[in-house]
């Protein structure tokens, strides 16, 4: 599927559409998206990457293994869920820094979260689709 | 349209229970992710449905002025959608294991399990 | 009293590691355990005797009422005397007898156990506890009897004695939840006082049935006694112990422990009393026709089984007196007889009387021990046995008087052939000409032949002073049964009466028979004859059956096919929906409620039913899949119409991904999987069904629209949401923050999957690598 159409469109679409994941990413806890969805899109944008360049090109492209975002992810959601621990409150409890900050809003632990659920699921859906299809080709 | 979508239910849950119960494995794979949308949709009637009120606030409110949406089910919905992609993805690859081993998808060529079959 | 119990099990438990030690001639040292409990409970003599009932206590499950409750009463006191005195004996026969055996330590393993389980239903004070203890009595039982487990007639009896045992045993749980339930205790000693709400309880007569039950199948009461004979494929200190001595007398103690409880009844009288007096007729007879010397002993092990029972029947102070003797005096006789019998089958390889003879030559302790013991069972005056079958006599002759005659025939023609089978078994092998074959037999090991003559010799030394054992043990396990202090003197003379006739007339009867009766294998076969009368016979019919029926319905329930196994299922689940249906009422619409169609919608859903309908319908993968995404963007439009955005975009992105995941992998498999549907029958039946759950999963969720929606939970979500959370997309706060947790739970189940997917797929197995 190395079309050349392809190829230049997905080019521009990758950091177009990981722009955006990371938008709705952000903007989640304000209007729908938030890190599920986010996460989906910019692995979305990744497997049209592999479509048009082939899945070994991609895998080039990110240097780490997709499998390697999953802990990371999930250390990120997991710091998020005990950093109150430290504050002397209990797991979970939203934390959140005072001043709002322009185009995010509220910076808080909730955030922090969010973003750990953003990698696990890059991390889940790309690796699920590149094994299978660096084993298929 | 309550009823279209119980109805709607009735379908997708009769056809997933019929593709279950085929021989083939690219077909129940098939049935089990039609049960998992009848379910979905089952779980969001629950919740009553409603038009045009996402629960989501206005920018200039603190509180819901109106009704909204039963967020509820969807947050349940939403991660029972990303669940089944991983119970999908999985049974793909079990799929395709089982084919590469049998060559075939006939569910019944796998009640006689030997050692190496395994 | 717990750690009696206690010390038994971790020897058990400790001889799992360590029992390689104990292989060795070494493990003759085991037999201090039961020493140092039989002078613990030597020790407590004098206390119980005078009249007192020690407790113990130790908190168990005390929410349930069970805990750690012991009693030490005579009753008790006699059978623990019992289990340890003989165990002790037994113990060191048996270091002897299985020498060299590559499994001795966990024979021993085995045994240690039993003998903890048999103190704990003894010692008991909580009828659950004692039921506990009773199951584990069965189950060493098992091991013991299965010990030979590479013969195929030794895991057969083990399994029936289990079976039986068991059976028995589940039937007493019932009847003793009853009871608890009936008396609001389980305490023995509260049962007692409870008595009288028990047996005026209109469901006495089933309570008696259950608990009954179990006492019989322990203690192989006609027509369960079959297992019994089948378990003497143990080896032999197991049959003197358990399969005489101790185990089947458990359940003589049973309803010795019950007679205060539940006794006292006509129902519970006449029940024993026809019970006990056909198994000890059955079982006596029977005895004379057997010529495996372990038969003849088994059989008449059952009828002084029968006999007991039938004590206990009469429910007099007397034969209570009687049964309280004579099991004393069976123990001693008994156990020796066995142990000479094992004796013999080791040193000369054969248990077949018609085959032995002459002894006493060769193995003169054991003849001694042999002949003490056959003397002791048969009643001649100076053994223990004689007071026991005076003691007996003396019950049916002062019982109520309807009965008395019958029951003192029935009594003295059970105790003739007792004697004969007690000569058959301790003289006959001894006696006679010493066939050549046997004319090399060695001597064997002193610790195998000093136990029986031990046996047999206190079976005299009581017989001499009878009222040490009457007074001190006898006497209070009597008053355990009766709850009110017993006085009696035990004298060897009684002076001429018709009890001395009666004995002297079953001694002599019972020489005579076993003069005339000349075991042959003839005899046998003439018994054989019979054999689809009895009771055995109907229980391996009904086994059979079970297990056809067992085979069938395992090839019926499991058959390896997914199919078979769903439709099932989905069936059972549809009954039970329609059962729930059927009962909540009837099922209305409230049109008004409603929201009403729009153009949009309504296409949509028929998009919807075109995908569904494709999906079911198309012999093509690739439509299949095609049909399936398209039922996923459809739903994700439904969620955009009704206020679900987050989902929309979920569904979206993730039916995407679902197809290229289709697109991956089902495109390199070589060409259209064809498989066939079926034939048309199965079709319409699958449809059936599945059309069937559609409309009952339709009705259903119809059912629920009926019921107004509880929106505490999401009302509370929606208004603390900014106040607590900081955000204003409720569906997303849910998700990460109120119920985050989850969330944490969900990627790490999303992790797992990816895991699951790229180790079966880096997994090379060596069969693929072949292929």
């Amino acid at each position: 599927m190395k079309s050349p159409i392809l190829q230049s469109a997905s080019r521009y679409l990758l950091p177009i559409l990981l722009l955006f994941s990371v938008f709705l990413l952000l903007r989640g806890h304000y209007y729908p998206g938030g890190g599920f969805v986010g996460g989906l899109v910019a692995a979305i944008a990744f497997v049209l990457h592999s479509f048009a360049f082939g899945t070994a090109e991609s895998m080039k492209m990110l240097k780490y293994k997709p499998s390697a975002i999953i802990p990371v992810g999930l250390i990120v959601a997991a710091i998020a869920m005990f950093l109150p621990v430290l504050f002397g409150l209990p797991v979970m409890t939203g934390l959140w820094i005072e001043e709002p900050i322009p185009v995010v809003g509220m910076i808080g632990s909730a955030l922090l979260f969010d973003i750990g659920v953003y990698l696990v699921v890059i991390g889940v859906v790309l690796t699920i689709l590149f094994t299978i299809s660096l084993e298929t080709h | 349209m309550e009823l279209l979508l119980v109805f709607l239910i009735g379908a997708l849950y009769a056809s997933g229970v019929y593709l279950i119960l085929r021989r083939s494995m690219v077909r129940l794979l098939l049935g089990i992710i039609l049960l998992g949308n009848g379910t979905n949709i089952l779980i969001f009637l629950l919740g009553t449905i409603t038009k045009g009120k996402p629960p989501v606030m206005a920018a200039n409110l603190e509180v819901f002025e109106d009704i909204y949406a039963d967020p509820i089910p969807q947050a349940l919905i939403l991660t029972a959608i990303v669940i089944s992609f991983g119970l999908t993805s999985f049974a793909i690859v079990l799929l395709k294991r089982v084919y590469a081993l049998l060559g075939t998808d006939d569910l019944d060529t796998l009640n006689t399990p030997q050692e190496e079959d395994i | 009293m717990l750690f009696t119990i206690l010390i038994g099990l971790i020897t058990s438990c400790l001889l799992i590691p360590l029992g390689k030690y104990f292989r060795s001639p070494v493990s003759v040292a085991l037999a201090l355990l039961p020493v140092i409990l039989f002078g613990y409970f030597v020790y407590h003599i004098p206390q119980v005797s005078s009249g007192e009932t020690l407790y113990e206590s130790t908190k168990w499950v005390p929410s349930l009422g069970i805990n750690f409750d012991f009693r030490l009463d005579g009753l008790s006191l006699l059978f623990s005397l019992l289990i340890t005195g003989i165990g002790s004996l037994i113990f060191v026969y048996a270091s002897s007898y299985l020498k060299g055996h590559p499994y001795l330590d966990r024979f021993y393993g085995y045994l240690c156990l039993f003998m903890s389980a048999m103190l704990g239903v003894v010692l008991s004070d909580n009828i659950l506890l004692l039921f506990i203890f009773w199951e584990l009595t069965s189950i060493s039982s098992f091991f013991l009897i299965g010990f030979n487990n590479d013969s195929a007639v030794s895991r057969k009896s083990a399994l029936t004695a289990l079976s039986m045992t068991g059976l028995g045993g589940f039937l007493l749980l019932a009847g003793m939840v009853l009871i608890g339930e009936m008396a609001g205790t389980y305490s023995i000693g509260e049962l007692i006082n409870a008595s009288g709400v028990i047996t005026e309880h209109p469901l006495y007569p089933l309570v008696l049935g259950l608990v009954l039950m179990g006492a019989f199948t322990k203690s192989a009461q006609f027509p369960f006694h079959f297992w019994l004979p089948g378990a003497m494929k143990a080896p032999t200190p197991v049959s003197a112990y358990l399969h005489s001595a101790t185990m089947v007398k458990a359940g003589i103690f049973l309803m010795a422990r019950f007679t205060p409880i539940l006794g006292g009844t006509p129902l519970w009288s006449y029940t024993l009393l026809i019970v006990g007096g056909v198994t000890m007729l059955y079982a006596a007879v029977h005895s004379l026709f057997r010529t495996d010397l372990k038969g003849v002993l088994a059989y008449s092990t059952i009828a002084v089984l029968g006999v007991l029972t039938f004590l206990i029947g009469l429910g007099t102070e007397e034969a209570f007196i009687a049964a309280g003797t004579f099991i004393i005096a069976h123990a001693l006789y008994k156990a020796s007889l066995f142990l000479v019998t094992g004796v013999i089958d080791y040193q000369t390889g054969t248990r077949d009387i018609t085959r032995l003879g002459g002894l006493r030559k060769v193995l003169f302790p054991v003849f001694v021990a042999g002949t003490l013991a056959a003397l002791s069972s048969a009643g001649l005056p100076f053994s223990f046995g004689f007071i026991g079958k005076d003691l007996i006599y003396e019950a049916t002759l002062t019982a109520g008087d309807p009965l008395r005659i019958l029951l003192t025939v029935v009594a003295v023609i059970a105790n003739i052939c007792l004697v004969a089978a007690g000569f058959m078994a301790g003289i006959k092998p001894f006696a006679g000409a010493l066939p050549t074959q046997f004319a090399d037999v060695k001597m064997p090991s002193a610790l195998v032949w000093i136990p029986p003559l031990i046996l047999g010799l206190s079976g005299f030394a009581l017989g001499c002073f009878p009222d040490l054992a009457g007074q001190y043990i006898v006497a209070p396990t009597v008053s355990a049964l009766t709850v009110e202090p017993v006085e009696f003197t035990l004298k060897i003379w009684h002076g001429f009466n018709t009890v001395l006739l009666l004995s002297g007339i079953t001694i002599i009867a019972g020489t005579v028979v076993y003069l005339f009766n000349k075991p042959a294998v003839s005899k046998i076969a003439f018994v054989e004859r019979f054999n689809s009368y009895t009771p055995h016979y109907f229980f391996q019919k009904s086994w059979i059956t079970f297990r056809r029926f067992s085979v069938w319905y395992t090839g019926f329930m499991h058959n390896g096919f997914l199919r078979s196994y769903l439709i099932k299922i989905i069936i059972f689940a549809e009954i039970l929906l329609i059962y729930e249906l059927v009962k909540g009422g009837p099922i209305y619409i409230d049109y008004g409620k409603l929201i009403p169609v729009s153009v949009h919608e309504g296409i949509n859903v028929l998009i919807l039913l075109g995908a569904i309908y494709l999906t079911v319908t198309t012999t093509s993968r690739l439509t299949a899949v095609v049909g399936t995404s398209i039922i996923g963007y459809a739903i994700c439009l439904m969620f955009v119409f009704y206020s679900a955005p987050d989902l929309a975009i979920t569904q979206f992105t993730i039916d995407t991904l679902t197809v290229v995941l289709f697109v991956f992998v089902l495109f390199n498999l070589p060409s259209f999987l064809v498989v066939a549907h079926g034939n048309r029958s199965i079709v319409i039946r699958d449809a059936l069904v599945a059309g069937l759950f559609g409309i009952l999963l339709s009705l259903t969720a119809i059912k629920v629209l009926q019921v107004p929606t509880v929106k505490d939970i999401s009302e509370f979500y929606g208004k603390f949401a900014y106040s607590l959370a900081k955000g204003k997309n409720v569906v997303n706060i849910v998700l990460v923050d109120f119920r985050g947790f989850d969330t944490m739970f969900e990627i790490v189940v999303l992790s797992i999957s990816a895991i699951g997917v790229y180790s079966l797929i880096k997994l090379r197995l060596k069969t693929s690598e072949k292929d």
